[in-house]
């Protein structure tokens, strides 16, 4: 906290000796992330003569949000642009313009399910800016080896996974491993568990049209029945306590078939360094059983004009610029960014640099959305009961019909009359 | 603070409270107040902000619209004392407590013995000794995390090389060993502290009182029992109790290691998640609040028990 302020501070101290006029936008601290930021800015500052200042903050996202919160709430116009998260808008929708009437119609031509994920109460918070989506990274060689297809289902995902993982084991190599993915008790095992549910057609915890939870179904209770049976079988244990760069370890060393992760994932396995170059397929997450869908859970960042700001025409007009298709392009083709804007993904360059960009389209653009924008600023609460009710299943200190009827009931119990209605 | 009613005090008689006695307590008071003041601004101001923003139902993005709701996050139907994650974090924090001071002042002891001895090793020995202590909790927990780890960890490697374990063990994701690694990685850090005080209360124990019982033939583990251990119990006791109020603020270690599982949350995680996390500020008041209470309460227990240990004595 104190931390925060300290921060808060500097950045105060920092804008105070800017011009007035002049726009601050927060970008990404995270190495080519805040680089690439304050290139496409450079363009807009020389195209307009503007002058913008980039501001950076912290990487941890937690960490981020507490800071932005202290700043929004104190009701600066300090900063005038903030990249947040996906599951932000609905914490921060009160403190951001609704850019509808300002983008002209722009938001038209990314992917509707993040406009509809950035929509709250029917203003339009903020812009994508890039996207991401969960994927499934298979080892190319170990299915021809074992003349194993790609799997459709989680069913035929956990049957190649065990026959693939015993064969290897049989043959010398005892850390192998069928299939490992986020389980730590964070937000990245709600993304997990959600594809699980959507998979199944178990919902997405809350009904989005009524608002009340929704997990408590026998789909729901399934999925995580699938999910607790790989553990200790073809998932290591310790995946409870696994993030993504745990599961990126144990796959690029080679020692997984299959891997649950992000699209950032693709470009380190292809890396000189990397055991299993060259050996890595990507594909959409299965679906649950025969008549499950796909699902993978959205994720990626978006960029929103403060409320407080003097600027806001200005402001807006800096973010449809940088969330617009000719820096979205630059960003896809240097950073691996994936694009919000559907007309990219069969942009020549951009399918170069990024092969499996055109393959799985769909997977982007079906991207499900967390519960963020119906559960408002209960988000992280929701979430978080979500992925502790989740992590008991897993860990074997719950069955999955009974966790699910207490989180049902606890999520009832924070929002008695459902989320989204006066609360 | 008895000036006020100008009863001279009961051990003097009463001719001899002289202005010159008054002037030494005033200089006395005078004396101390700027560590007084410093005191209320850095730890009396900020606490009392907390105790009156646990009482209203404040948010994180909005501080100035909050409404006062009296003790409704205490004892309300949602209120912190019938959240059970509350109470499984106390319990967790006071396992945490028991387990890890009480295998460090063991250990503490034995190492603190050892290092008396005197050898032309010790002052090696000693500065060895220390190093876990001086590494950042934050450090050593990350250090611990790769060590422990399940795939690359060198704790695992060396057990399977030894055939203890048939195979790699997590560590810190099976809930039957998260909590006993929690305990074990902070006695590793803190084992280190407990022995350097023992060790320095050890070295006050006057020789000529072994010189004796020497001559007169005790046996060593009656020295020990009868002279060393009553000599050295202050010591021991202060030093416990430093050891128990940082167990029971525990949070970095657990953070880093375990992130927010409830099976190792401990209280402070608790109130992070909640004022953070969740933006609950008046919420998370209550729950630091409480958190402040009880380290006071276990405290003050402690010290009374100690003390009535020391007078029976």
């Amino acid at each position: 906290m104190k931390r925060s302020l300290i921060s808060v501070a500097v950045l105060l101290g920092v804008a105070a000796s800017a011009q007035a006029a002049s726009l601050k936008i927060s970008c990404g601290a995270v190495g080519q992330e805040l680089e690439l930021c304050k290139q496409a800015v450079a363009q807009w500052s020389k195209k307009t003569g503007h002058d913008v200042q980039v501001v950076a903050t912290p990487n941890d996202s937690n960490e981020r949000l507490a800071l932005y919160q202290q700043i929004l709430g104190s009701g600066s116009d300090k900063i005038d642009i903030f990249q947040i998260d996906v599951v932000w808008p609905g914490i921060l929708a009160n403190h951001l313009v609704d850019l509808k009437p300002l983008a002209r119609g722009a938001e038209k031509q990314h992917f509707a399910g993040i406009v509809s994920n950035n929509t709250v109460a029917g203003r339009l918070v903020a812009m994508p800016w890039f996207t991401d989506a969960g994927l499934l990274y298979y080892r190319k060689d170990l299915l021809e080896k074992y003349k194993q297809p790609l799997p459709k289902t989680w069913e035929a995902l956990t049957a190649s996974a065990r026959k693939i993982q015993d064969g290897e084991r049989a043959a010398g190599n005892d850390r192998m491993w069928g299939y490992v993915w986020q389980g730590r008790a964070y937000e990245g095992l709600s993304c997990d568990a959600l594809e699980w549910l959507v998979s199944y057609k178990g919902g997405t915890i809350i009904d989005n049209a009524s608002g009340k939870p929704s997990i408590n179904n026998p789909q729901a209770v399934k999925a995580l029945q699938t999910a607790a049976g790989w553990v200790g079988t073809i998932t290591p244990k310790a995946v409870l306590n696994y993030g993504e760069e745990e599961a990126r370890g144990v796959f690029q060393a080679g020692n997984a078939v299959f891997m649950r992760n992000w699209p950032y994932a693709w470009a380190l396995t292809q890396k000189d360094d990397s055991a299993v170059r060259g050996k890595v397929g990507v594909m959409a997450l299965p679906k649950g059983g025969a008549d499950g869908r796909n699902a993978a859970t959205l994720g990626g960042w978006q960029l929103a004009v403060s409320k407080y700001t003097r600027n806001p025409q200005l402001a807006a007009e800096l973010v449809l610029f940088l969330t617009g298709s000719e820096v979205q392009k630059q960003r896809a083709i240097n950073g691996a960014y994936n694009p919000t804007i559907g007309a990219l993904y069969r942009d020549p360059a951009v399918l170069q640099a990024n092969p499996f960009f055109g393959e799985l389209y769909n997977t982007f653009t079906s991207a499900v959305g967390r519960p963020s924008s119906i559960t408002g600023t209960r988000y992280n609460q929701v979430s978080n009961q979500f992925w502790n009710a989740t992590h008991d299943v897993l860990s074997g200190k719950s069955d999955a019909a009974s966790a699910l009827a207490r989180l049902d009931a606890s999520l009832k119990r924070l929002a008695p009359a459902g989320f989204g209605r006066a609360q | 603070m008895s000036s006020e009613t100008l009863a001279p005090p009961l051990c003097l008689p009463p001719r001899t409270v002289s202005s010159l006695q008054r002037s030494r307590q005033r200089m006395a008071w005078l004396l101390v107040a700027p560590s007084l003041l410093v005191l209320l601004a850095i730890a009396g101001l900020p606490l009392l902000r907390t105790f009156w923003m646990s009482l209203s139902d404040a948010q994180l993005a909005d501080l100035s619209s909050r409404q006062f709701v009296g003790l409704a996050n205490y004892i309300g139907d949602s209120g912190v004392l019938n959240d059970p994650e509350w109470w499984g974090a106390v319990r967790n924090t006071l396992w945490f407590a028991l387990m890890s001071v009480g295998m460090e002042t063991v250990l503490g002891l034995g190492i603190a013995l050892m290092l008396n001895h005197p050898s032309r090793l010790k002052t090696l020995l000693r500065a060895a000794v220390l190093v876990p202590w001086a590494i950042p909790t934050v450090v050593s927990a990350k250090m611990w995390s790769w060590m422990l780890h399940d795939q690359f960890g060198v704790i695992n490697a060396m057990l399977l090389a030894l055939g203890l374990i048939g195979e790699p063990l997590a560590w810190t994701a099976d809930p039957d060993l998260a909590f006993v690694t929690i305990v074990l990685v902070d006695v590793w850090k803190t084992t280190p502290f407990m022995a350097l005080l023992i060790l320095a209360a050890l070295q006050m124990v006057p020789s000529d009182c072994y010189e004796a019982a020497r001559v007169d033939g005790v046996p060593t583990w009656s020295v020990f029992l009868n002279l060393t251990l009553p000599l050295i119990t202050p010591a021991v006791l202060v030093a416990m109790i430093f050891r128990t109020l940082d167990a029971l603020r525990v949070f970095d270690l657990i953070y880093v290691m375990t992130s927010n599982s409830r099976t190792t949350k401990s209280m402070s995680v608790y109130v992070r998640e909640q004022m953070i996390d969740f933006q609950l500020v008046g919420y998370g008041s209550a729950a630091a609040t409480l958190l402040f209470l009880l380290i006071a309460l276990i405290t003050l227990c402690y010290m009374a028990l100690a003390r009535r240990r020391m007078e029976g004595h």
